[in-house]
């Protein structure tokens, strides 16, 4: 019998191939939410808030399109979406999908309007005429947080989500010889995937179903929320994700509008879809990252820290969202400040703040890209301060290779890898030596040359045992994976979570073909639908290639057994004298392939003997790694850049990532999750910046104002892997999808203020915009005329 | 963000689009390469009752040479220069422009002609053109006229077009061997708008030494004489450039500071300053 044929080269983990789902991609093929048709569908437009904080005195709707228009009186039994975190503290928000009484943030959901065509949709939605009492906004978390501010949540007393302190002998630091204080902000951004938000609801009467497609990277929660906020049982609604065009987060949320469209349809009884635009996805939704630290470093003159004692304000926003709740970022602040290095006292206070802005959500990277570009740059600050070179300051404090594992001062449990040999590597690659010498030389064209470095380390895969204290309404468990070979002996995996364009139709079929060795060709990944799938969590955390790869590879193993059991009787010897290798079944005399045997299980049940497990060639299996606590990859990135003070303008020069993500399964695909996190951690570093006016207008309402890094912008970064296993998990890999995010922020500014030092200038707001440059080199001047010269 | 509705019509010939443009009631708009009325229609910012499309039109996408000018179609689009269909001036001086412009995807459906007629401050032929000293061809039912650009932009978005009237050509006048462009730009990222544009061209065999302050919020600072900024010597005049710039309305420390550098840097390159006084700081 002739099985598939065995491709040449190993395609197993490790195996640096092409992504299976680029084909269908890259010519135009992918199927996204806004490529469904289906009969009878209608478009439908919201009626969003102008104001960010006012009280609704009435919505009048014109005679003519009053069927056509729903507001919150319509939403009958439709509850709010509610993220409640179980810590200590917490005052929860309810967000009403279509605003009740008050708005609270420009872009709320006041009305929705249905129409054949979104224009239509678009042009009733322009005839709802709202009266609203515009009431103070609060755009300034800082001053949110004082006593006497308007309120956004009347009840509350105080716009505080969520306080909360750590100190663990920060009094010891006090009689360090150094003392750094800096005050240090990351800017609201946008998330800005390629594509939107979007969904399509439609009630399926033979399932007896309300189906909701959307574009979403974790569909079994999506359909939690819906549940809870439609008032329906779970099973009687199914949540599909198609092709999604990128997530980062923003498509873990349940949306108001994906309530919405379950309501209408199920009220209307026909499709009805949505379809986020730009304008919404900038002002109204995908918001996150900003944050506020007044920083203090304590070190000895050796750079060794002695104290690191921080207050983190983080703006989350009007409502907390679901299932991640408005206090992640802030209360992950405090977990997470210390990074990659070890010292002996600490203290952290912070607030989730709520503010007249849309929520606050995880983008890639989530609270460590501020946490990151905070402690690096006060340690730049430390370093300048002691007189020593930034890379020597930071090995004089990482985590050494001996200590591994380590539990840090607040307990994180670093499961394996050597982050000074990271540091070094880079140093030694970005050649320190000669870009210091080139900076003292001096430019012919004026421009002034600058390092940075920043290293971090990335909690990932963290599951129950960390999500369990965070008590908010989704806690991972066991990841579900389902594997079942076809009749020709190809393979069939489910996973719950989504794929939203980090490789896993590839990188799973990898895991799978290492165990079974099925080639990848004939490995089919379904994912991204509640109702073809184990139930997950979804893709978050970079969780997947630990979670569902370890899933994927416990439910091949298990297949592995059966296939085994089957081919010894067909080898006619016991299946202890058979071993699994290659897809083949091996005994002493011969071997069969697995297409044989799923041949025969399949096809000539009556080759098989009498007592041939039932169960078959079909499995679920659930994996945990040894520990849950999560793993740490980490990286170290060195940039030079050339910096022209009298414009602003910043140029990248040279980039090198040294990275460690564990075994890698594909080390292409890694390369492109590093590639295209450092293209977003360019945009936060000098570009992406989503600004408010006093009365908490979003003032970049289209990518002509709110710019993301092109081809022109993103470096091409030299990448250097090490890997050292996890020793918790499957393979010992690492998660990887969201570090490439975190260190370039911090990177490029140090670099910025290496250049610009002489001058007398510190940057310490992201994003480093011309305009911030040019504003402090002006000031430095009038400050201090004489340093012209001495520059 | 979807369009209100409007209509639309094609005319065959100038004719016909110049009738169209003449018809009266509601707002008629001009739809050439619509890379800025697009979006302004999709945003609701613009709500034309007719949108006429010349971006067909044969006559607006003729190239010449007249007298002492190079005379340029209205639809002719910034990739053509860019790609070398359309003649150019100087020594490749319009092509290094119109490169310049936006994305490749704005430039291959953008026109000189609809530039200028939107008048964005931030617009590089605005500024370039300027320099120059072209003038804009104006046709209506009742004829054609002339008219130098800075008399045609009259500020931000605004120009003296009447209703009826379109941009059918524009003049650029011939540049001698010597002549030098300086053309300085600074956005945040490469193809956004810019926040600054200097300009500037020095024919010494014409008499032209003309600079241009752009990307302000009104119509381009001209100064007809840029040697009063700029000697080869004493290099450029940072405080007298500061003045001008303060004049013309430049309120802000730090956007005068980048439109002074923008200035100084193109005068720089179009006067062959020597290295030292390259960089005007």
């Amino acid at each position: 019998m002739n099985g598939p044929a065995q491709p040449l080269e190993p395609e197993g983990v490790g195996a640096r191939l092409p992504r299976k789902e680029d084909d269908r991609y890259m010519r135009g093929r992918g199927q996204y939410v806004a490529d469904i048709k289906m009969a009878g569908m209608q478009d439908v437009a919201f009626v969003r808030s102008p104001l960010a904080h006012a009280r609704i005195r009435a919505i009048r709707i014109p005679d003519d399109i009053r069927a056509q228009v729903f507001t919150a009186d319509d939403l009958d039994g439709v509850n709010p979406i509610r993220a409640v975190s179980g810590l200590p503290g917490f005052k929860p928000s309810e967000q009403p999908v279509l605003a009740r009484g008050k708005v609270r943030q420009v872009g709320e959901l006041v009305a929705m309007c249905v129409a054949p065509t979104r224009a239509e949709a678009e042009d009733i939605a322009e005839r709802v005429e709202l009266d609203l009492e515009e009431l103070p906004a609060l755009h300034d978390m800082l001053r949110a947080r004082e006593p006497g501010a308007a309120l956004v949540h009347e009840h509350w007393g105080d716009n505080v989500f969520l306080e909360t302190l750590v100190d663990i002998g920060i009094a010891s630091a006090f009689d360090a010889p150094i003392k750094v204080s800096r005050t240090i902000s990351t800017s609201r951004q946008c998330m800005a995937p390629i594509e939107g938000r979007g969904a399509i609801a439609h009630v399926d009467h033979r399932l007896d179903q309300l189906t909701v497609t959307t574009s979403c990277q974790m569909p079994h929660i999506v359909r939690s929320g819906l549940s809870e906020c439609l008032g329906i049982e779970e099973g009687r609604i199914r949540v599909v994700a198609p092709d999604v065009g990128g997530g980062f987060g923003y498509k873990g949320i349940l949306l108001p509008e994906e309530v919405c469209l379950g309501w209408l349809a199920l009220r209307l009884g026909h499709p009805v879809r949505w379809i986020e635009d730009r304008r919404e996805h900038l002002t109204a939704s995908a918001n996150c990252r900003e944050h506020h630290y007044e920083i203090t470093v304590y070190a000895d003159r050796d750079g060794a820290i002695r104290g690191v004692d921080c207050e983190a304000t983080v703006d989350s926003g009007a409502y907390s969202a679901y299932p991640f709740s408005a206090c992640l970022e802030a209360a992950q602040v405090a977990s997470i400040l210390p990074g990659p290095y070890d010292f002996p006292a600490y203290r952290c206070r912070t607030w989730s703040v709520a503010t007249n802005k849309a929520p606050i959500l995880p983008y890639r990277g989530v609270a460590r890209t501020g946490v990151c570009f905070a402690l690096e740059l006060a340690l730049d600050a430390v370093a300048a301060e002691a007189g020593l070179p930034p890379e020597i300051v930071r090995a004089k404090n990482l985590v050494r290779p001996e200590q591994m594992p380590f539990d840090n001062i607040t307990k994180k449990h670093f499961d394996s890898g050597d982050y000074p040999e990271a540091l070094r590597r880079a140093v030694a690659a970005i050649g320190a030596e000669d870009v210091r010498a080139r900076q003292k030389r001096g430019e012919p064209d004026g421009r002034r040359i600058g390092l940075g470095l920043s290293i971090y380390c990335e909690q990932a895969a963290h599951g129950t045992s960390v999500y369990s204290g965070w008590g908010i309404p989704m806690v991972p468990g066991h990841e579900q994976a389902g594997a079942r070979i076809t009749p020709d002996g190809g393979l069939e995996l489910r996973i719950g979570a989504q794929s939203h364009g980090q490789g896993l139709e590839t990188t799973l079929a990898q895991v799978a073909n290492e165990i079974l060795g099925v080639p990848v060709s004939q490995i089919r990944v379904v994912h991204g639908d509640t109702a073809m799938t184990p139930y997950s969590t979804g893709a978050w955390g970079s969780r997947m290639m630990v979670m569902a790869g370890g899933a994927v590879a416990t439910a091949a193993k298990a297949l592995a057994d059966r296939l085994a059991a089957i081919g010894a009787h067909l080898l006619q010897t016991d299946p202890s004298e058979v071993r699994f290798e290659a897809g083949h079944v091996v005994g002493r005399a011969g071997d069969v392939s697995v297409a044989q045997i799923a041949r025969v299980w399949y096809r000539r049940p009556q080759d098989l003997p009498q007592g041939v497990h039932g169960a078959g060639l079909e499995v679920t299996a659930g994996y945990k790694p040894v520990r849950d606590s999560g793993t740490f990859s980490y990286a170290a990135h060195a940039v030079v850049v050339a910096v022209d003070p009298e414009v602003g303008q910043v140029e990248i020069l040279d980039y090198v990532i040294v990275e460690d993500g564990g075994v890698l399964v594909n080390p292409m695909v890694v390369d492109g999750q590093i590639l295209g996190g450092l293209a977003q951690g360019i945009g936060t570093a000098l570009l992406e910046e989503m600004p408010f006016d006093g009365a908490g207008q979003p003032l970049a309402s289209t990518f002509a104002d709110y710019l993301l890094p092109g081809a022109a912008e993103v470096p091409a970064a030299r990448i250097d892997h090490m890997e050292t296993p996890s020793p918790y998990t499957q393979f010992g890999v690492k998660g990887i999808g969201e570090g490439g995010a975190i260190a370039p922020p911090a990177a490029v500014t140090n670099a910025i203020n290496d250049a610009l030092r002489p001058l007398g200038v510190e940057m310490l707001v992201s994003p480093v915009t011309p305009r911030r440059i040019v504003e402090a080199v002006l000031a430095a001047r009038a400050a201090a005329p004489a340093r012209k010269d001495a520059a | 963000m979807k369009a209100p509705r409007f209509h639309l019509v094609r005319p065959r010939d100038l004719a016909e689009a110049l009738d169209r443009l003449a018809e009266p009631g509601g707002l008629v708009k001009v739809l050439a390469g619509g890379q800025s009325l697009g979006p302004m229609l999709n945003l609701r910012l613009v709500r034309p009752d007719l949108l006429v499309d010349v971006s067909g039109l044969p006559e607006l996408r003729r190239v010449g040479r007249e007298d002492d000018a190079l005379v340029v179609g209205a639809c002719v689009t910034h990739a053509d220069f860019e790609d070398g269909r359309a003649p150019d001036v100087g020594s490749g001086m319009l092509a290094r422009v119109a490169s310049g412009i936006a994305y490749r995807a704005v430039r291959n459906r953008g026109t000189i002609g609809g530039s200028l007629a939107h008048a964005d401050p931030a617009a590089d032929w605005l500024s370039t053109l300027s320099a120059f000293g072209a003038e804009v061809e104006i046709a209506s039912r009742s004829g054609t006229r002339r008219t130098p650009i800075g008399a045609f932009v009259t500020g931000a978005l605004a120009t003296t077009l009447a209703p009826g009237e379109l941009v059918v050509a524009v003049r650029i006048p011939q540049v001698s061997a010597q002549a030098r462009l300086g053309f300085v730009k600074h956005a945040r990222k490469i193809g956004e708008f810019a926040h600054a544009i200097g300009a500037a061209l020095v024919d010494p065999e014409r008499g032209v030494a003309r600079a241009v302050a752009g990307a302000l919020d009104a119509a381009p600072l001209v100064i007809e004489d840029a040697r009063e900024l700029f000697d080869r010597s004493a290099g450029f005049d940072r405080t007298e450039a500061g003045r001008r710039l303060a004049a013309a309305g430049l309120a802000d420390t730090v956007d005068r500071h980048l439109h002074v550098e923008a200035l100084g840097r193109a005068l720089a390159e179009a006067f062959d300053a020597p290295p030292g006084l390259r960089r005007a700081a």
